[in-house]
């Protein structure tokens, strides 16, 4: 845009300025020339009228000389030129090309053309460029007019040689002044476009700012309205529409945290009832072998559906700590391999998964959390997978990966993108019972609170694969044995 | 023996369903349930008649759960297990400041509720070993007597085995899942906070300085090593 701008401020005034002044340069030239010409024929015809009457028509080598000599004045020499005579010439100068000696040198720069139009008996002129500068070269016939007889031409032909030197030097001034303004009008042109483009290339680019840091979330954004131009109508425009959004997201946060605060606080009602169902649900399950049908049944069910309540709520209390940044860390330095042996073993689980666990990996981490990430990826694999259902913990000096994979046909690819959603269920037909839905969305909120991560994709060669990642930080040397 | 609890229960819990269905289930694993609604109540019963184990609920009306629990550490050494609501770490770790030895979650199965009672009962192992002295410290595993200077050491059996575990093997780090799972029988995945708040006790009870101890030392990262004296 500034590019833009002062590209087209200085092309604009360069146009201008080689207009004017070329103008002007060449008005001027041709004006100083044309005085010149006028007043070296001028004076060089008031010099050739004394020779008049002229005493021969045909003069020989000397008598040209005279009239060369009458022509002649102290700037301008002259040579007088009857056919193929001419008056005698000066001998060339030891040095040659002195301004002195163009006499010598008239003969060469006398054109075709130029004699060709004395020869018809008119005065003409013509500048030639030589070495030592422009001359003009003025040629004039000697005309004899007889009475009752038209005027003709005699024959005899003066050339005066005039230096344009001084006249050159004018002009060259003229176009150095010409120059001169040219470029003092750039600069100020220049000067003008970098200030106009300031003023209008900073309400922009303060606009565009604005706009970055809205669209990052900075909904609080405003932008300083200067003058009534049509670059304020933007900006007053611009901190209208943050305000709304402002406002709207402030409505929907708000509307979010309510609901959010409603399953929180629903799921702490829950809990009394609840408390009271799971004492008694366990009783009723232990006392269902010895009641009659169908109550024994009964029994059973009103257990087992209390503990997935008891679960679901559990779960619901969970995520709504993670969603109010409840949620905190209890870190204890912990043998990863240690860890997952005891999750599987905690859970009747060590025979059936496939472990490959270094020895010696320890990382600060909070090991309750870990242990829910691991039961909710080894679950869900031994669950909906097939087995053989592997782990495989690799560590790296900054970060330690497990990987949870099963060898069943793995996830749908529009599945895979919502396996963390809450209450997501891969099928609808999928029986409610096999969890509470927020497992995985829990076991990735755990992760994230390490500052790591939870991911999920299909294996190569079949199977869903979820790899979790947790930082190692650097332990502090404070923290080493002793 | 599924059955073979027999303990006495003192059971404090405000919400009459959970109070009966606690006591209930309780019964049913053969412990003798008192349960009262109030903490009021409950001192009061305590006054009259030591139970084997208090199971205290931290949310009550009137006097709250962690003033019952003060009162009742202030009293004896009485273990104390607290109910808690899930989620409010704030509480679990101002019940453990209060005393308690270990808490349970709402809602709560039976089941665990028993093993953790089971836990805290247990009966410490008597060595037939010699008087070991620790610096001013002296343990005796024979009488399960801890004294200090001559002075006998009023420990609460939770302290006891936290102390007696770690002074077995003098100089050795213990890391807070081993603690949790010989001296609370939490498994693996126990809160250590429960060991923090405990270890934070037994240093009130035993180390000249609580900030600069001695006896229960940290190893940071790693757990609690008990001395080098």
């Amino acid at each position: 845009m500034r590019a833009r701008l002062l590209s087209a401020f200085a092309l604009l005034c360069v146009v201008t300025a080689v207009a004017v002044a070329g103008g002007l340069y060449v008005l001027a030239r041709n004006e100083i020339l044309r005085r010149t010409q006028d007043a070296a024929v001028e004076s060089m015809r008031d010099r050739l009228e004394t020779l008049y009457p002229l005493r021969t028509l045909t003069p020989n080598q000397e008598e040209l000389g005279m009239i060369a000599a009458t022509a002649s004045d102290n700037d301008s020499p002259a040579i007088a030129i009857q056919g193929e005579t001419h008056s005698p010439l000066p001998p060339p100068p030891p040095g040659n090309l002195r301004p002195g000696g163009i006499r010598g040198r008239i003969p060469d720069t006398i054109s075709p053309e130029l004699r060709r139009m004395v020869a018809e008996g008119r005065t003409a002129w013509q500048r030639v460029a030589l070495q030592d500068g422009v001359w003009l070269i003025v040629g004039m016939p000697l005309l004899v007019a007889e009475p009752g007889a038209p005027t003709r031409p005699s024959g005899i032909e003066v050339y005066a040689a005039r230096s344009l030197q001084s006249e050159q030097r004018s002009i060259d001034r003229i176009a150095w002044l010409a120059w001169l303004t040219s470029g003092a009008a750039l600069a100020f042109a220049i000067v003008l476009a970098l200030l106009a483009t300031r003023g209008v290339l900073r309400p922009v680019r303060e606009l565009g700012r604005a706009a970055r840091l809205l669209g990052e979330g900075e909904l609080r954004t405003r932008i300083a309205v200067r003058g009534s131009d049509e670059l304020a109508d933007v900006a007053r425009t611009f901190n209208n529409t943050a305000a709304e959004l402002e406002r709207h997201v402030a409505q929907l946060r708000e509307m979010e945290a309510d609901a959010r605060r409603f399953v929180a606080d629903v799921s702490h009602e829950l809990r009394t009832p609840l408390a009271a169902l799971a004492a008694v649900a366990e009783v009723l399950d232990e006392e269902a072998a010895g009641l009659p049908e169908p109550a024994g049944r009964a029994a059973r069910l009103v257990s087992q559906e209390t503990l997935n309540l008891t679960g679901l709520v559990n779960d619901l209390i969970e995520i709504s700590r993670f969603d109010s940044g409840v949620a905190a860390l209890a870190l204890n330095e912990v043998d990863v391999a240690e860890l997952v042996r005891a999750t599987l073993r905690a859970r009747g689980w060590s025979d059936a998964v496939d472990t490959d666990l270094p020895p010696g990996v320890t990382v600060r981490l909070d090991p309750r959390r870990v242990d829910v990430i691991l039961a909710n990826l080894v679950g869900n694999a031994l669950r909906h997978g097939e087995p053989p259902v592997t782990l495989r913990l690799t560590a790296e000096p900054h970060h330690i990966t497990v990987e949870v994979r099963d060898h069943g046909p793995g996830l749908d690819e529009e599945v895979l993108p919502h396996v963390f959603d809450r209450f997501y269920k891969a099928s609808a037909a999928r029986a409610r019972s096999e969890g509470s839905g927020l497992g995985l969305a829990i076991a990735r909120e755990n992760a994230r609170l390490h500052h790591g991560d939870l991911t999920v994709t299909n294996a190569p060669d079949g199977g869903a694969l979820f790899t979790l990642h947790l930082p190692r930080p650097p332990r502090t040397p404070a923290g080493a044995p002793e | 023996m599924k059955l073979g609890g027999g303990s006495r229960v003192l059971l404090i819990e405000d919400d009459p369903a959970v109070r009966e269905g606690l006591e209930l289930a309780l019964s049913r694993h053969g412990h003798g349930v008192r349960a009262v609604g109030s903490g009021e109540q409950g001192l009061e019963r305590l006054r009259a008649d030591v139970p084997d184990v208090v199971v205290l609920d931290l949310m009550l009306p009137g006097m709250d759960g962690f003033e019952v629990c003060r009162r009742i550490r202030a009293a004896g050494d009485v273990p104390i297990i607290m109910l808690t609501a899930r989620g409010d770490d704030m509480d679990v770790v101002a019940g453990l400041e209060a005393g308690a030895d270990d808490y349970v979650v709402k809602p709560v199965q039976p089941r665990v509720l028993e093993a953790r009672i089971r836990a805290v009962l247990r009966r410490i192992g008597r060595d037939q070993a010699e008087l070991e002295r620790h610096g001013d410290l002296t343990i005796d595993r024979a009488g399960l007597v801890v004294s200090k200077n001559g002075e006998p050491v009023n420990l609460a059996p939770t302290e006891l085995r936290l102390l007696l575990e770690l002074s077995g093997t003098p100089g050795r780090v213990h890391s807070r899942q081993q603690l949790l799972e010989s001296v609370w029988e939490h498994g693996y995945f126990g809160d250590s906070r429960l060991v923090d708040a405990c270890v934070q006790r037994l240093r009130a009870k035993i180390e000249d300085d609580s900030a600069a101890p001695v006896y229960v030392q940290t190893v940071r990262g790693f757990g609690y090593r008990f001395g080098p004296v």
